[in-house]
């Protein structure tokens, strides 16, 4: 098959590629990118551990022809920690054991990292919604939905200190 | 953050995975993230019948295929093997015929995965079939085209055990009642597919990384199968996404990997699409349980006589084990004096069952604590005080030879008891909404290893540092329940040092010592009691160097702990020690025919309430909460036995609710995750769960610890169904539990009052 020219932005920067017109996203970003921190769990659309974010959306990467996405911001697990530095939400997944195995977590956490930039303080019903395309077989979900309180006390708390930094 | 156990700095403090930090930012290196200059694809053909003869194979087109760099067949590597001693009766891919629809035919290794698919396509294969055998109690009336021709009547195994008086003990019951249960297949459904690297080295040696539970089985088998040294068989375990039993023996693709890079001489990497997985299966099988128990006036048990057939589909795999699990841990939770058991483990032309989580003791457990429900409410005891009056009372042996050491079992029912509010509300409720109760157990790791040897199970290596940390080697291997953070909290906690300082090499059989691997819970109490021992000899090491150094040259003898330190290493650069540990005899079982399988240094413990909601009109039934106890013996890390306690629970509840492996002729017709329907986090099977650790504190456990993966996955499962036998008087004795089933049992008893 013929290969074609594509200019994708993920995380950020622009990657120039040739790649085959059938090819998925999730198969570049694997295979072509090595950003490997994108799992392959089924490869049908089934389970979610392929999940990224495109244009604010969580979207499953095993779905998507990379072709089709030249005009996107793909956001990946690897643009959530800044050198090294986890973020909120990822540290509420480490303290409160919201990862076992790990192998759905960069899925679940672009699913609920989208969750919080649009919902500060989600029940755990928007949670469980959140998630509900993304398959734990580790967890029964409940120690996920405690790493997302986790993350929302810990953001609340540092945008009490900021707003107190800003009043002294 | 809670804090330590009383007396510890370390243990009883909830810390993180090691790899926690790698494994939320998309870092930690599973198997099929990994490539290696050179490497190519590799891809496995799969039969399309379920039993027949091959009669020719011809894969010149598909070796003749550009890109294509290695094709092997089935008599190239013709040694049998399996993860039983008593069980070598498979081959990675299939010699002279096929057993399942997905057995293994042929593999190519190409350049890309594209090729690789495409020379498949050009393989042509020939079948003679064979009459297929798919259900098992038909399977064991065979009198032809047996599966495996030394198993006459496609028996794999049968055991027979009687211990105790059964016949009398019946004989003056009050009440004898026979019901007969069943359950389909299972599968495990790790979200990890199964991937393995095989690199052959140009020394002659060959590299295998893989998502296995097992590295030192699989390094025995790759050994085996190539006809290699095992020293010249390094395998390493990368992260693992998951296992629960199902890369507890060596899979076809481990060994067809190690065939392929032997004779292209490049690295091979092999990865299992999802459905290439359900079709590997080697989860719990389908079974059959007849049970029949006698109890007194006061529902005090008298006698169990349990019957099985377990449909194992066409490999040995770890039948018998799980047959065996099935009857011997029988006796493990109450007080049974008589007991009698019938087990058969049938081949079938389906693919190999294996090990699941709760392994052998599931079914059963679903089937004994239902009928120990319909007991209670035949005779109007209520369900918790019937278990309470047939306790163990430990220490104790078994009538077949187990030992209970540490039993957390009544405190378990307590804490559930407590927390749901059984005693107000059982029987209070309005119809449609139930509560309902239920126990059960898991060894502590198996008291007699797989292959029978005097040989430690577990061994660590420890090695103190210039820099002040120190080193595990350990052949533990960490599959995402979080044994290597409690290697390193143990060690700390024996060293006294910050946990920072411990650093851990673990599951390379070319640097770490042999552990025997993650299965039957053991790694916790065996792995954890090396390390101990590791720790306290170091400890002892350092000072003893130490203070010789110090005495050689008229100075005072170091006090503290890392003054000792610094002096040892000056003296002798470095410092290392090692800890093993194997079961004491006396846990390691009877003498009778099957006694091996059953006997752990310890058991765990569970007891769970689960309060469901039935409507009468859909037959649904969504569970409001479970409130589940769980005795670990220690908590060492409280947040990862919790972890493991919830974890065990959904995966109960998916197989109460809603998974089944669904046949057609041999043909699985549900092998995605969509259909196959493990839970999602807005199904009925997802519900609130609240988790209490129950610390009976084992004499022998690391720091008193026992296990805590498995043990509370049965409870779950008799749990619903006795709270929906409470909330709308129906009695569904076989799973899953499902709305067609409740309809159809509210439909039956409406005729029959009416």
């Amino acid at each position: 098959m013929r290969k074609e020219l594509v200019d994708l932005s993920i995380n950020g920067r622009r990657h120039e590629l040739a790649v085959e017109p059938n090819r998925t996203l999730l198969d570049v970003l694997r295979e072509d990118l090595r950003l490997t921190g994108t799992k392959c769990g089924c490869d049908d659309s089934s389970c979610g551990a392929c999940t990224v974010v495109v244009d604010g959306q969580p979207m499953l990467s095993c779905l998507l022809l990379a072709v089709s996405y030249q005009d996107s911001q793909i956001q990946t697990i690897e643009s959530l920690a800044t050198q090294g530095e986890l973020g909120a939400l990822q540290r509420g997944f480490v303290q409160e054991g919201g990862s076992q195995c790990g192998f759905c977590t960069p899925g679940m956490v672009m699913s609920l990292h989208t969750l919080l930039e649009s919902t500060a303080d989600p029940t755990e019903e928007e949670v469980r919604a959140a998630i509900s395309g993304n398959i734990c077989r580790c967890t029964g979900y409940m120690q996920i939905c405690r790493a997302v309180r986790h993350a929302v006390a810990e953001i609340r708390e540092e945008e009490i200190r900021e707003k107190e930094r800003l009043h002294a | 953050m809670p804090e330590t156990a009383p007396g510890f700095a370390v243990i009883g403090k909830s810390a993180p995975m090691l790899d926690g930090k790698a494994r939320v930012s998309g870092l930690a290196v599973y198997t099929a993230d990994m490539t290696l200059p050179g490497m190519l694809y590799g891809k496995v053909l799969h039969s399309t019948v379920p039993h027949a003869r091959i009669v020719r194979i011809d894969t010149s087109r598909a070796g003749a295929l550009p890109g294509v760099h290695a094709v092997v067949v089935g008599n190239e590597f013709p040694n049998r093997y399996g993860i039983l001693p008593i069980g070598h009766d498979e081959a990675a891919i299939a010699v002279d015929k096929v057993r399942y629809i997905g057995d293994n035919v042929a593999a190519v290794a190409a350049d890309t995965e594209a090729i690789a698919d495409e020379a498949l396509r050009l393989v042509q294969v020939e079948y003679a079939p064979l009459r297929a055998w798919f259900d098992a109690e038909e399977s064991m009336r065979a009198e032809r085209d047996l599966i495996h021709d030394d198993r006459p009547h496609n028996i794999e195994k049968h055991y027979s055990h009687n211990f105790g008086d059964v016949d009398t003990a019946f004989a003056r019951a009050h009440l004898v009642r026979e019901d007969r249960f069943r359950c389909p297949a299972v599968t495990h459904a790790a979200m990890e597919p199964h991937a393995t690297l095989a690199a052959m080295q140009i020394d002659g040696g060959i590299t295998v990384w893989s998502s296995t539970q097992v590295p030192y089985y699989l390094q025995r088998t790759i050994a085996n199968v190539l006809e290699m040294p095992e020293s010249a068989v390094r395998v390493i375990k990368p992260a693992v996404g998951g296992g629960f039993g199902g890369k507890s023996e060596v899979c076809p693709l481990e060994v067809i990997a190690a065939m392929l890079s032997k004779k292209c001489g490049r690295p091979v990497r092999i990865t299992y699409s999802r459905e290439e997985v359900f079709f590997t299966h080697r989860g719990r099988p389908s079974q059959i349980v007849d049970l029949k128990t006698g109890v007194d006036r006061d529902g005090k048990i008298l006698a169990v006589a349990a019957a099985t057939i377990q449909d194992g589909g066409a490999f040995c795999g770890y039948g018998p084990v799980t047959v065996l699990y099935s009857g011997n841990l029988l006796a493990g939770i109450y007080q049974i004096e008589n007991l009698r058991y019938d087990g058969f483990r049938v081949l079938t032309n389906k693919p190999s069952c294996g090990a699941m989580r709760g392994h052998g003791t599931v079914n059963m457990r679903f089937a004994f604590e239902s009928q120990l429900d319909m007991i209670a409410s035949q005779l109007g005891i209520d369900p918790v005080e019937m278990r309470r009056r047939n306790l163990l009372k430990p220490p104790c042996f078994t009538v077949n030879n187990l030992r209970v050491t540490s039993y957390g079992f009544p405190e378990c029912i307590d804490r559930v008891v407590e927390a749901s509010g059984w005693r107000e509300r059982k029987g209070k409720m309005p119809r449609g909404r139930g509560l309902g109760v239920a126990g059960s157990h898991y060894v502590t790791g198996a008291a007699n290893p797989i292959n029978r040897s005097d040989m430690p199970h577990s061994s660590v290596t420890l090695k103190a540092d210039r820099d002040g940390a120190f080193t595990i080697y350990s052949g533990a291997s960490d599959i995402g329940q979080g044994c290597d953070v409690m290697q390193v909290m143990i060690v700390a906690e024996v060293l006294g040092v910050d946990p920072s300082r411990v650093r851990l090499v673990a599951a390379d059989t070319g640097t770490t010592p042999v552990d025997l691997g993650s299965y039957s819970s053991r790694v916790t109490f065996m792995c954890g009691n090396a390390a101990k021992r590791a720790a306290e000899e170091l400890k002892k090491e350092i000072y003893r160097v130490s203070a010789e150094a110090q005495k050689a040259s008229g100075k005072p003898i170091p006090q503290n702990f890392d003054e000792a330190l610094r002096l040892a290493l000056e003296a002798s650069g470095v410092i290392v020690a090692h800890g093993h540990y194997a079961p004491p005899e006396a846990a390691r079982g009877g003498h009778f025919k099957g006694a091996g399988v059953g006997p752990s240094p310890s058991y765990s413990y569970s007891a769970q309430v689960a309060e469901v909601v039935v409507d009468e009109e859909t037959g649904e039934v969504r569970i409001e909460k479970i409130w589940a106890a769980h005795d670990c013996g220690r908590a060492l890390n409280p947040v990862a036995v919790e972890g493991q306690v919830i974890g065990s629970v959904s995966m109960g509840l998916g197989q109460a609710l809603q998974e089944e492996m669904i046949w057609r002729n041999g043909f699985l017709m549900n092998p995605g995750l969509l259909e196959y329907r493990s839970p999602a986090s807005c199904d009925a099977a997802s519900p609130d769960i609240e988790s209490f650790i129950v610390e009976s504190i084992d004499p022998e456990g690391p720091f008193g610890a026992k296990e805590a993966s498995e043990g509370s996955l049965a409870a779950s499962i008799p749990a619903v169904a006795n709270a929906i036998y409470d909330a709308v008087g129906v009695r569904i004795m076989e799973l899953p539990l499902t709305p067609e089933k409740i309809l159809r049992a509210l439909k039956q008893k409406k005729k029959a009052a009416a």
